[in-house]
């Protein structure tokens, strides 16, 4: 067995939430580049340019790349062999706590009733599992809401087949329209049950953009969802072009015979993940 | 990182070829912008959004009087992340504007001219907006730290409990923005989709 000191989760949590606003990931930045010199629209082709300077400028300087620093969304993945000295809850939540304070980050967690700030941006929201081993995972997600509010779930008859599945995905983008910040990373969680779908959408936002599904079947789904939303001609902002999404990420999981569970996360190209391992 | 090997050739702010205009807005300037222009803002502009939007109607509910008046003015839909000593505001790019759609008649009403966002706008605030001779205007969105350079001064105006959703006064040099919804009633997110078809 390992031990590990929860003080050690809190500044590791803290190092993520910091530096995950402020510097973009090189797949992303990868995937900007890229739609930029594939954009033939003018107009767009230089709103994508402004996405890459503003990168490098919230880079250089330590200023978040979008105002909109999230409500943080935390997966963390303990290894069976390890063991937390502490309270592993409170640890997370004393690393979102102080990363949002001291990196100048915006505090945007209300309660839902009284709409009231919590002033902290705590709590996060925190999803646990176990892994063999003696390692622990940590994966930091802040999650802007003018893509999340973008999000949907749909409980389809099986006989909508994966045909039913493609346009629901590509309705709910196209129905998105310029609210979520194009060009979108478009997370799908299909199959298991209401809940499962809806947290498989969300973790394949953690994957490197653009890396396909292992399953060469979920692989071409993405690719023909992808293919879909691109020709719908919304573009970057709403304002046109090629490039309304930068790439689609299909989790499956068995599911129920009598059903097929749907869930679409949309993220925004301020695509902002960080992982660690302790 | 390597964002440096990425860089275009220069550092823009904004758009190429701008419309440079004035805010607030000089007499028959209104006129003159149409669905799809890009323009350059320079001059002052109020801030708000969702709780800012709520608790100005409620004033106006209550009878009372607003902290600000609104009349000819833009008023930016933004929530800024909080200033590093040093800095004037920190990342400061347009939230997301159908939040706003409920609020947005009333403000019409009292002389409101122009909102700065993100996305399209209900058919609602759209009648409002060309009954009240107003026009709605887009931002980039995601692009906070870009925008934020556009930003010369910040100045609290009211409602500071609600921490970011406090009521600012922005003065702005080139900020850049897109016409959505112009005096005539069009709107450049159809006039995009109509392209496509
Ligand atoms: S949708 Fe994303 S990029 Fe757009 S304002 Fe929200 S967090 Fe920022």
């Amino acid at each position: 067995m390992r031990t590990l000191q929860s003080s050690e989760i809190t500044k590791a949590v803290k190092d993520l939430a910091m530096s995950a606003s402020c510097d973009l990931e090189p797949d992303i930045l990868d995937h900007l580049v890229a739609a930029r010199d594939r954009e033939k629209s003018p107009l767009a082709k230089n709103a994508l340019e402004m996405l890459i300077t503003n990168a490098n400028i919230a880079s250089r300087e330590q200023i978040p790349v979008c105002q909109d620093t999230g409500i943080g969304v935390v997966f963390i993945s303990v290894g069976q062999e390890v063991i937390i000295e502490g309270d592993l809850e409170n640890a997370v939540q004393e690393g979102i706590r102080a990363g949002y304070d001291e990196g100048y980050l915006r505090k945007s967690v209300c309660d839902p009733v009284t709409r009231k700030n919590t002033g902290t941006n705590v709590p996060a929201v925190v999803h646990y599992e176990l892994e063999p081993g003696d390692r622990v995972h940590i994966a930091f997600l802040p999650k802007g809401c003018g893509s999340e509010n973008m999000s949907g779930l749909v409980m389809l008859p099986p006989s909508a087949g994966i045909a039913g599945v493609v346009d629901y995905v590509v309705q709910k983008v196209k129905d998105a329209g310029s609210n979520p910040c194009p060009p979108v990373v478009v997370g799908v969680g299909l199959g298991g049950t209401f809940e499962k779908a809806a947290l498989l959408a969300k973790k394949s936002l953690l994957r490197p953009l653009g890396e396909p599904n292992p399953d060469k079947n979920v692989a071409e789904i993405e690719q023909e969802i992808l293919q879909r939303i691109n020709r719908e001609g919304q573009g970057v902002m709403g304002w046109g072009g090629v490039n309304t999404a930068l790439a689609v990420h299909m989790e499956t999981y068995p599911t129920h015979i009598a059903s097929l569970p749907v869930a679409v996360n949309i993220q925004c190209h301020a695509h902002r993940h960080k992982e660690v391992e302790l | 990182m390597d964002i440096e090997k990425h860089l275009p050739k220069r550092e823009k702010s904004g758009f190429e070829n701008l419309k440079p205009v004035r805010v607030p807005f000089e007499e028959g300037v209104l006129e003159t912008l149409q669905a799809g222009d890009l323009i350059s803002l320079s001059g002052s502009l109020f801030t708000g959004r969702d709780q800012t939007h709520r608790r100005l109607v409620t004033l106006l509910d209550e009878g009372r009087e607003l902290p600000v008046d609104l009349k000819g003015q833009l008023l930016y839909y933004v929530g800024p992340s909080p200033a590093k000593p040093g800095q004037v505001i920190g990342a400061a790019g347009p939230t997301t504007s159908y939040r706003m759609d409920a609020y947005t008649p009333r403000l019409l009403e009292l002389g409101l001219k122009a909102t700065l966002g993100k996305g399209a706008r209900s058919m609602v605030v759209r009648a409002a907006m060309k009954k009240h001779g107003a026009i709605y205007l887009a931002t980039i969105g995601g692009a906070g730290a870009l925008l934020s350079k556009s930003i010369v001064k910040s100045e609290l105006v009211a409602f500071e409990d609600a921490g970011p959703e406090a009521l600012f006064r922005f003065e702005v040099e080139g900020f850049p923005a897109v016409v959505i919804n112009d005096i005539a009633g069009n709107d450049f997110y159809e006039i995009v989709k109509a392209r496509k078809q």
